[in-house]
């Protein structure tokens, strides 16, 4: 039994309503443990005054620099003692998933084993990054938890100026729009920088996602510096009895409406079947005895909606692969940046496939280590530096899918012309 | 000359370096025989998907809400409930649902309802409001501006039979941030604190705590400069070039941005993560001015309810927040929602002109 519970009058209000309560379940937690009474102490106090009481620290596990968010209580009283003392320090560890975040109960079981021995007892799945965050240890138990969640074969993430954490999708497992191997991506990409993950040593956090299609079901291109999205070259392939299946439950005017109205390039068309037009980049399927879809991949942008609409009747090309968009974050400095194409499309097939992508992320990791200025971001160093400067870094060659629309503006110094243009030309011949 | 001996160091674990760990045997059986062939999916009802795979092979996954931040006891009853209907295998969303696979249809009703039961809510699939994103707040975070769980399970409460049902026109992805830096991630709508006023700084703590070359090039409009104020070290702000954000308290503590008066709340819509129709877009802010008012901050659900009823009501099927938008224009977005548009909602900051109507596109 745990000592006295404190009033706390503000979060009793967050445990009716239908959704489970973290309230609740932090009361649970303080039947037992002392540390978890006066966290919710704590708590209660920031209900109160609108005031936050954790400041950081530095607190790690022996061998990493990174990895765990320490907090020490700034809620003290006059004499300079914790106001609740037995949350003083309440420090989570940031523990990489496996991609796409399946366990099994046995798995979590021992995650819940560990830390109700060591840790407060509350567990996140999952934080922003992708990290199981157990959240709540003193100093003294971090060491202890690290070492038995490590036994089991799972590692510290990333946490300040590292390599970050990577979330991937459910994806091939259990998704029928899977470009790619996620999982084996994911793992490729993020173990080759476990010394960048573990020792915060970058101008700045680097983030991967993977996402299987271009539903993007991990955010990649908002929120990762590197984003692998998956993707096709070839034609969507259909499946007649499917889309007759859909088009006997939804009818003319959702197929109209939902499908054909909403196509961004207006490739997918309904017509007579009799009008159809056959070519290599046709794909078309009657959904009626009288009528047919045909879509002309040549203007298809793999949007998904129609593929999300009529899923089955209408599925990605077997020609599968991902785009590399590079540079996407969040506001802190200039403002929100989505990725940028900087791949259009490579394979991810094979395992050599899956190492030029590795080769990537390695080359473009160790230019921002070079050339990025203290907590510069990649998408940041790059509108800094200009397009044209990474990708000549990156070998890479321009491309017109890298843009929405060429330069607006005159203001470019063009002397090397024509020996772009020569390049370019040699290129085509000797291809 | 000291003639102790210093203690031998005890010999500490080496971390096993183990990296990203194998999800191969983590995966529901079926998952494995299947991985990479699956055909379609569909719906079954709310809070079901159904995948069929090219083998004929049918996997069913009942997805739950969680509150995140989750106890020991609630993560045991859950494993609990997939060892006895889901082969003792679960995954997690990016937005904290549960999944449960269980490999026969007969045993979906029984897990729904023994997740009802325990008070786990089932949906989130497919056109609903699923589980909004969220961050650490009070209860963890060093520099929150307000709470997290607690917004999340204010609104969740309000949102409950939206999560349930399959009855808005797309889905919908909430997020909440509890200060500008956004952790809760771009989504249709968000819920992010607005700072008002500048940082209060203790100038006795700054010359100890912060390296000040680091805060001053922190500041995204150079606001920030060095300065001696009562004889020591400090930092200054140019109030004139302020514009509230924050970005100087992480590195600089004793630059307090967080005001439990002045530290409103804004709503942003309209942020889409998909390539679904058009391009990806990043959200928009439509509101300001709310107040932080825990416990359970009533005048953000109104607002957060309003628009989403409005949405709901408005939309045309398939259409995300941000299509619903690009269709109706601005305008009547805001006549629609009754939403005061004021001059503070005009972009100003670094490529703001591409913002702006350069056209006669304007509807009446």
């Amino acid at each position: 039994m745990a000592k006295k519970m404190h009033d706390t009058p503000n979060l009793d209000q967050l445990e009716d309503g239908p959704w489970p309560s973290f309230v609740t379940g932090l009361k649970d937690l303080a039947k037992e443990k002392d540390y978890v009474v006066d966290l919710l102490g704590q708590l209660e106090e920031s209900y109160k005054t609108k005031k936050g009481y954790w400041k950081g620290g530095t607190v790690g596990v022996f061998g990493y620099g990174g990895g765990v968010i320490p907090r020490f209580t700034e809620l003290k009283n006059a004499d300079g003692t914790p106001k609740f003392k037995d949350a003083a320090e309440f420090h989570t560890l940031r523990v990489m998933p496996p991609p796409g975040m399946h366990y099994d109960t046995g798995t979590l079981r021992q995650f819940c084993d560990i830390w109700e021995k060591h840790g407060s007892g509350l567990i996140a799945f999952h934080g922003q990054s992708g990290d199981i965050m157990f959240q709540g240890a003193t100093t003294e138990n971090v060491q202890k938890a690290f070492d038995e969640i490590n036994e089991m074969g799972f590692d510290l993430g990333g946490a300040g100026p590292a390599v970050r954490t990577s979330m991937s999708c459910v994806g091939a497992a259990r998704c029928e729009q899977s470009c790619y191997d996620e999982a084996q991506a994911h793992r490729a990409v993020l173990n080759t920088f476990l010394d960048d993950i573990h020792r915060p040593s970058l101008p700045y956090k680097f983030k991967f996602k993977f996402s299987g299609c271009p539903n993007d079901c991990m955010n990649s291109i908002q929120r990762s510096d590197m984003a692998v999205i998956g993707t096709w070259r070839d034609n969507i392939r259909t499946d007649e009895t499917l889309a007759k299946k859909w088009f006997a439950k939804h009818g003319m005017d959702e197929l109209v409406n939902d499908v054909v109205a909403r196509c961004p390039t207006k490739t997918f068309q309904l017509k007579e079947i009799k009008n159809v037009k056959k070519s290599d980049s046709i794909s078309s399927v009657a959904v009626s005895d009288t009528h047919a879809i045909e879509i002309d991949n040549r203007d298809c942008v793999r949007c998904m909606h129609c593929i999300n609409v009529m899923t089955g009747a209408l599925s990605p090309g077997k020609d599968k692969g991902a785009s590399i968009l590079v540079g996407g974050k969040s506001h802190l400095k200039i403002g929100g940046l989505l990725g940028t194409v900087i791949i259009p499309f490579m394979k991810l097939d094979t395992e050599e496939d899956v190492e030029k992508l590795v080769d990537f992320a390695q080359r473009t990791i160790d230019f921002f280590a070079e050339n990025a200025l203290e907590h510069e971001r990649t998408g940041e160093m790059i509108e800094r530096i200009g397009l044209s400067n990474f990708l000549e870094a990156m070998e890479i060659e321009a491309d017109p899918a890298m843009v929405n629309s060429p330069r607006m503006n005159p203001y470019v110094r063009t002397d090397g012309w024509e020996a772009e243009v020569a390049k370019i030309n040699a290129k085509k011949q000797a291809a | 000359m000291n003639q102790a001996v210093a203690a031998a160091p005890v010999a500490k674990r080496k971390p096993k370096e183990t990296g990203v760990p194998d999800n191969k045997k983590y995966l529901h059986p079926l998952m494995v025989k299947n991985y990479g062939n699956w055909k379609y999916h569909d719906r079954p009802r709310p809070g079901v998907l159904h995948h069929v795979a090219h083998s004929g092979d049918e996997i069913w996954s009942v997805r739950a809400g969680t509150a995140r931040q989750m106890d020991i006891f609630t993560i045991r009853k859950l494993c609990d409930i997939a060892d006895k209907f889901a082969e003792g295998r679960v995954r997690f969303t990016i937005r904290s649902n549960i999944e449960f696979m269980v490999s026969d249809a007969k045993k979906v009703d029984p897990l729904i309802a023994e997740l009802g039961k325990h008070g786990f809510p089932v949906g989130g699939t497919g056109n609903s409001v699923t589980m909004i994103a969220h961050t650490q707040g009070w209860l963890h975070c060093d520099i929150p501006g307000t709470d997290a769980s607690g917004v999340v399970k204010a609104l969740m409460d309000e949102l409950h039979e939206e999560f349930i049902r399959e009855e808005m026109p797309n889905r919908v992805h909430l997020s909440t941030s509890c200060c500008e830096i956004n952790c809760g991630g771009q989504a249709d709508l968000a819920i992010i604190v607005q700072h008002t006023k500048p940082p209060v700084i203790n100038h006795d703590l700054v010359a100890n705590v912060c390296e000040r070359p680091t805060v001053v090039a922190r500041c995204p409009v150079a606001a920030i400069r060095p300065a001696m104020v009562n004889g020591k070290p400090s930092l200054e702000i140019d109030e004139s070039k302020c514009m509230c954000c924050g970005a100087c308290y992480p590195p600089c503590p004793p630059m307090q941005i967080n005001d439990p008066e002045n530290s409103k709340l804004a709503i942003w819509v309209g942020g889409k993560n998909s390539n679904a129709r058009g391009k990806p877009t990043f959200m928009k802010m439509v509101a300001s001015g709310l107040p932080n008012n825990a416990p359970r901050w009533p005048e953000v659900a109104e607002v957060v309810k309003n628009i989403l009823s409005v949405y709901k009501e408005d939309a045309r099927p398939w259409e995300r927040l941000a299509d619903w938008i690009d269709r109706i224009g601005w305008p009547r977005f805001f006549e629609k929602t009754g939403l005061p548009f004021t001059k503070y909602l005009i972009d100003d900051w670094r490529g703001s002109r591409a913002n702006l109507n350069s056209s006669t596109h304007i509807r009446f």
